[in-house]
């Protein structure tokens, strides 16, 4: 005997998991196009890693290994390791990284629902700690074709610095280090358009991707309006006031995770601030500490980083923004 | 005139499923062999019973008097015989009994003879007791005695009174049938009501998915041509119709959990209970007859006028309950209680009829983790955050949900139909709520056992304090009087200086040493008059018994048998 509702919407955790499985391939689809094919075997990789490890700590905590490994959860943390990580990384180094977001990111804290903090995050801040030189290897447009590629992953063949350019925010970081121009750095050809050969495209991808999940109600708007507005106000101000020095908007908004991190990172139900205030204030501090990351510290995408520090506020902040309930706001008056 | 609306957040739209049971005009359902009429059918003090088994009553005689103010009579819906007074099944998801009426219909609907009541000549306090002794309640489903929400509000009046026609829950569609085809009638108790309530103006709220409700409104209130009078057509939204949400729609007042709508002016009844107010003053006809809807997995969904009393079997019947029928609910899909049996009868409260099957509303799926979505605080109506009163429910961490406002949850189901993770977030605050009001209750029972003892406490302490006093003032006045009683004898003087002292003693020990020699003799009976065999038999027993104690201490349990054996030969 249950009791009502009786009804229940046609909804579910796996729905929702691969509603945002969907909204990531356009972005896939696109970086794999330009960068090669090496991310989808990355994106394998890491899926089988995920999977492989959800089912080992659900059987070590004794708990049902079918509802769960089917619940798409673990692929989303997977896909989300895969596409952040340099796609020509060594296979272990993805493999580390995502075992660590699952095992410890994940099921240490209690597995779904109940990770503090967001588990690619954690795998990616794990490996640009540990293992710096291999995370800034980002291959150029097309680099090698599939064999070359596979060969990088699995091989050991590591002759890298040839063939990896810098990201748009590494080069930046050096130009500006070796005592460049902002300006003058982008207008160099490796920059593309705005914010890099090639990851203009991506970025857009990603934002294409989260408009998706937004017109399925998926996310709300509250984090991405956040997100680029305060990337656009803190990054637009700096550049104002020093052009030479910090590189605008549009650059900040289109390069490394800026717009994964606001429709796919930030998001994330489970470690982000659940009221609608909330989450403004967090989607807010996040895109805040990214510039701040970005513009003055030591490492060149501030994402993963400003996502973990915000993850930690989030308790106060749900508390601290608790939306009035229903007849209690003015009284009760209209 | 276009009224600007307000709207409540939150809310789901689920399939309103109302088309099967409108097909069909209400139909009259006969009545059943047996009426099973209980007498707390309402919010408030248990009505006493006025009449005993063997009795004969009449329709629409009162069987049950209203216990007093906040209580409402109950009255037999047909003529016929009280075969029984006891407990019976009820409809309620607690499958308790309640004391109940039951009644053998003769077939003859013979009635009580009307008492005339001219309403219109009446002061509104009459009014009211009438309408209490014609046992009229509220039919929405809440079952508030509708009487004790007509006395207009203190402080000025009642600005609005607000008329609910939003049936929102999916399946129900009594009240949508009953404006259909008694709009005029429902209006005129509405203004009956504004009169009593001396309210401003009348607001009836339709939901958009009843044109034909809404149609038959508007011409009825042109007809009567009141220019207060207002059908209100609201956006279909569940759960437009709750009370609350209901009056924030059409006035834009958030009336907060723990206080009554009056407090701002609205008083908010259904429309079912304004015809139920018209006819019970018009036509001194007490409530003893409602609109049920029957749907879900019957046959013959549609909407009777049912006595009640009716047992709830009696009705499925009529309707053809399909064979694979899992369970019946009373009330709709999302706030419906789960029925404990068919021998339940239909009561004022009972608004719907349902048949659940496993295809029409599956079993939960099985619950998932909750993922923080927010879902469910998106869709509640009272601005929850039903994730959080979820956890700390979970966690038996009642004062934090309450924190959370869990008793301004409704328990409508929004958020629980919506939560991806299929949690059954209600009952989670179901069992919150029952675990505070369990120890609300052992806390006002603990703290009234303190208040006892240390009540009796006190006592004690105060009547030592007299004795004392007394014993002081005594005293103190003793050197005062002895001058006086020096002609009494010593001895007398001599036992008021130890006062009741001595002679209690006496009598105590006299009654000890009574006691004494009584047990004495009690005791010697037994032995007294022995014959010598039977002493050497008492001796044997003893030494035996001695023996006995000694090889249980020796460890010796084989030779104690043997000598119980080796004794028997001698008895
Ligand atoms: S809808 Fe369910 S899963 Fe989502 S936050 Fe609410 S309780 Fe959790
Ligand atoms: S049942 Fe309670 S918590 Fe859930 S949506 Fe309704 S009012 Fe909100």
């Amino acid at each position: 005997m249950y009791n009502s509702p009786y009804l229940r919407q046609n909804t579910s955790v796996r729905r929702v998991m691969t509603t945002v499985l969907v909204a990531m391939l356009p972005a896939i689809a696109v970086q794999s196009w330009l960068f090669g094919a090496a991310l989808l075997v990355q994106i394998a990789l890491a899926s089988v890693t995920a999977l492989a490890c959800e089912a080992l700590m659900l059987a070590l905590r004794g708990r049902p290994v079918a509802p769960a490994l089917t619940d798409m959860s673990a692929l989303v943390t997977a896909w989300l390791i895969a596409v952040c990580l340099p796609p020509l990384l060594p296979w272990w180094t993805t493999v580390l990284g995502t075992a660590f977001a699952l095992i410890i990111g994940k099921h240490l804290y209690g597995g779904l629902g109940q990770n503090p903090f967001n588990p690619a995050m954690l795998a990616y801040a794990l490996l640009i700690v540990s293992f710096p030189a291999l995370m800034s290897q980002w291959p150029g447009l097309n680099v090698g074709d599939f064999a070359t590629q596979m060969d990088w992953v699995f091989g050991g063949a590591r002759a890298l610095d040839g063939v990896t350019g810098a990201t748009p925010l590494d080069a930046l970081r050096t130009g500006l280090m070796t005592g460049g121009d902002a300006a003058a750095v982008m207008r160099s050809t490796a920059f593309g358009h705005i914010a890099g050969a090639g990851w203009e495209w991506v970025a857009l991808a990603w934002g294409a991707g989260g408009l998706l999940l937004l017109a399925l109600r998926i996310i709300t708007w509250h984090v991405p309006v956040a997100f680029v507005a305060v990337m656009s106000l803190v990054s637009g101000i700096a550049s104002l006031i020093d052009p030479a020095q910090f590189a605008g908007p549009a650059f900040h908004l289109l390069a490394g995770g800026a717009m994964m991190g606001a429709f796919f990172i930030a998001t994330d139900p489970v470690s982000g601030a659940t009221t609608p205030r909330g989450k403004l204030v967090f989607a807010a501090g996040i895109a805040l500490i990214a510039w701040l990351i970005r513009a003055f510290g030591a490492y060149p995408d501030g994402i993963a980083f400003a996502v973990l520090l915000m993850n930690i506020c989030v308790p106060l902040i749900d508390m601290k923004t608790q939306p009035p309930v229903f007849g209690h706001k003015n009284g009760g008056a209209p | 005139m276009l009224r600007k609306l307000f709207s409540f957040n939150g809310g789901v739209k689920p399939d309103p499923n109302k088309g099967a049971s409108t097909r069909e005009p209400i139909a009259r359902l006969p009545l059943p062999p047996q009426l099973i009429i209980p007498l707390h059918q309402h919010i408030g003090g248990t009505p006493r019973p006025l009449v005993k088994v063997g009795d004969r009553v009449l329709h629409g005689q009162r069987i049950g008097a209203a216990d007093g103010n906040v209580s409402s009579a109950v009255h037999a819906p047909t003529s016929g015989h009280v075969v029984a007074i006891e407990p019976r099944l009820m409809p309620h998801a607690s499958g308790l009994s309640s004391m109940a009426v039951v009644i053998e219909p003769d077939g003859q609907d013979q009635r009580i003879e009307r008492e005339p009541f001219d309403w219109h000549a009446a002061s509104p306090g009459e009014v009211r007791d009438y309408l209490r002794d014609a046992g009229v309640v509220g039919l929405g489903g809440a079952v508030f005695p509708s009487h004790l929400k007509l006395a207009p509000g203190k402080a000025g009046g009642t600005d609005t009174l607000v008329l609910n026609g939003a049936e929102c829950e999916p399946f129900i569609t009594c009240d949508d049938m009953l404006m259909r085809s008694e709009a005029e009638d429902i209006l005129r108790g509405a203004l009956v009501m504004q009169k009593m309530l001396a309210a401003k103006q009348v607001l009836v709220g339709v939901e958009d998915n009843k044109p034909e409700a809404a149609a038959a409104l508007k011409a009825a209130a042109a007809a009567l041509a009141h220019a207060s009078l207002d059908v209100v057509v609201v956006p279909t939204r569940y759960p437009a119709g709750g009370a609350k949400q209901l009056i924030r729609v059409l006035t834009g007042i958030e009336v907060p959990h723990g206080s009554r709508s009056t407090d701002y002016g609205v008083q908010c009844f259904n429309v079912a209970t304004a015809l139920a107010v018209w006819n019970a003053l018009e036509h001194g006809e007490p409530l003893t007859r409602r609109i049920v809807t029957v749907a879900g997995n019957v046959d013959r969904p549609r909407n009777f006028d049912v006595a009640i009393g009716t047992p709830i079997g009696f009705v499925f019947e009529h309707a053809g309950l399909k064979p694979d029928t899992d369970k019946l609910i009373m009330g709709g899909p999302m706030m419906g209680i789960p029925l404990p049996g068919v021998d339940a009868p239909v009561v004022k409260a009972t608004n719907c009829l349902l048949a659940s099957s496993p295809a029409l509303f599956p079993p939960p799926e099985p619950e998932l983790p909750c993922i923080r979505c927010g879902e469910c605080a998106r869709a509640c109506p009272a601005d929850l955050q039903p994730f959080e009163l979820y956890w700390h429910s979970r966690a038996r961490n009642f004062g934090r949900a309450q924190e959370y406002h869990l008793f301004d949850c409704i328990e409508c189901g929004c958020c629980a139909y919506v939560c991806p993770s299929h949690i059954p977030l209600v009952d989670y605050y179901r069992y919150a709520k029952s675990e505070i009001w369990a120890r609300e209750r052992d806390k006002d029972a603990a703290d009234s056992a303190r208040e006892r003892f240390e009540f009796r406490n006190w006592r004690a302490e105060r009547e030592k304090e007299e004795k004392a006093a007394k014993l002081a003032a005594r005293s103190a006045a003793k050197p005062a009087a002895k001058p006086a009683a020096t002609d009494k004898p010593p001895a007398e003087g001599d036992t008021a200086a130890t006062p009741a002292e001595d002679p209690k003693k006496a009598l105590i020990e006299a009654a000890m040493a009574r006691a004494k020699a009584q047990k004495e003799a009690v005791a010697a009976k037994n032995t007294d008059t022995l014959t010598p065999a039977q002493q050497a038999q008492v001796e044997a027993a003893e030494a035996r018994r001695k023996l006995a104690a000694d090889m249980v201490a020796t460890g010796d349990g084989e030779t104690t048998r043997a000598t119980a054996t080796a004794d028997k030969p001698t008895e």
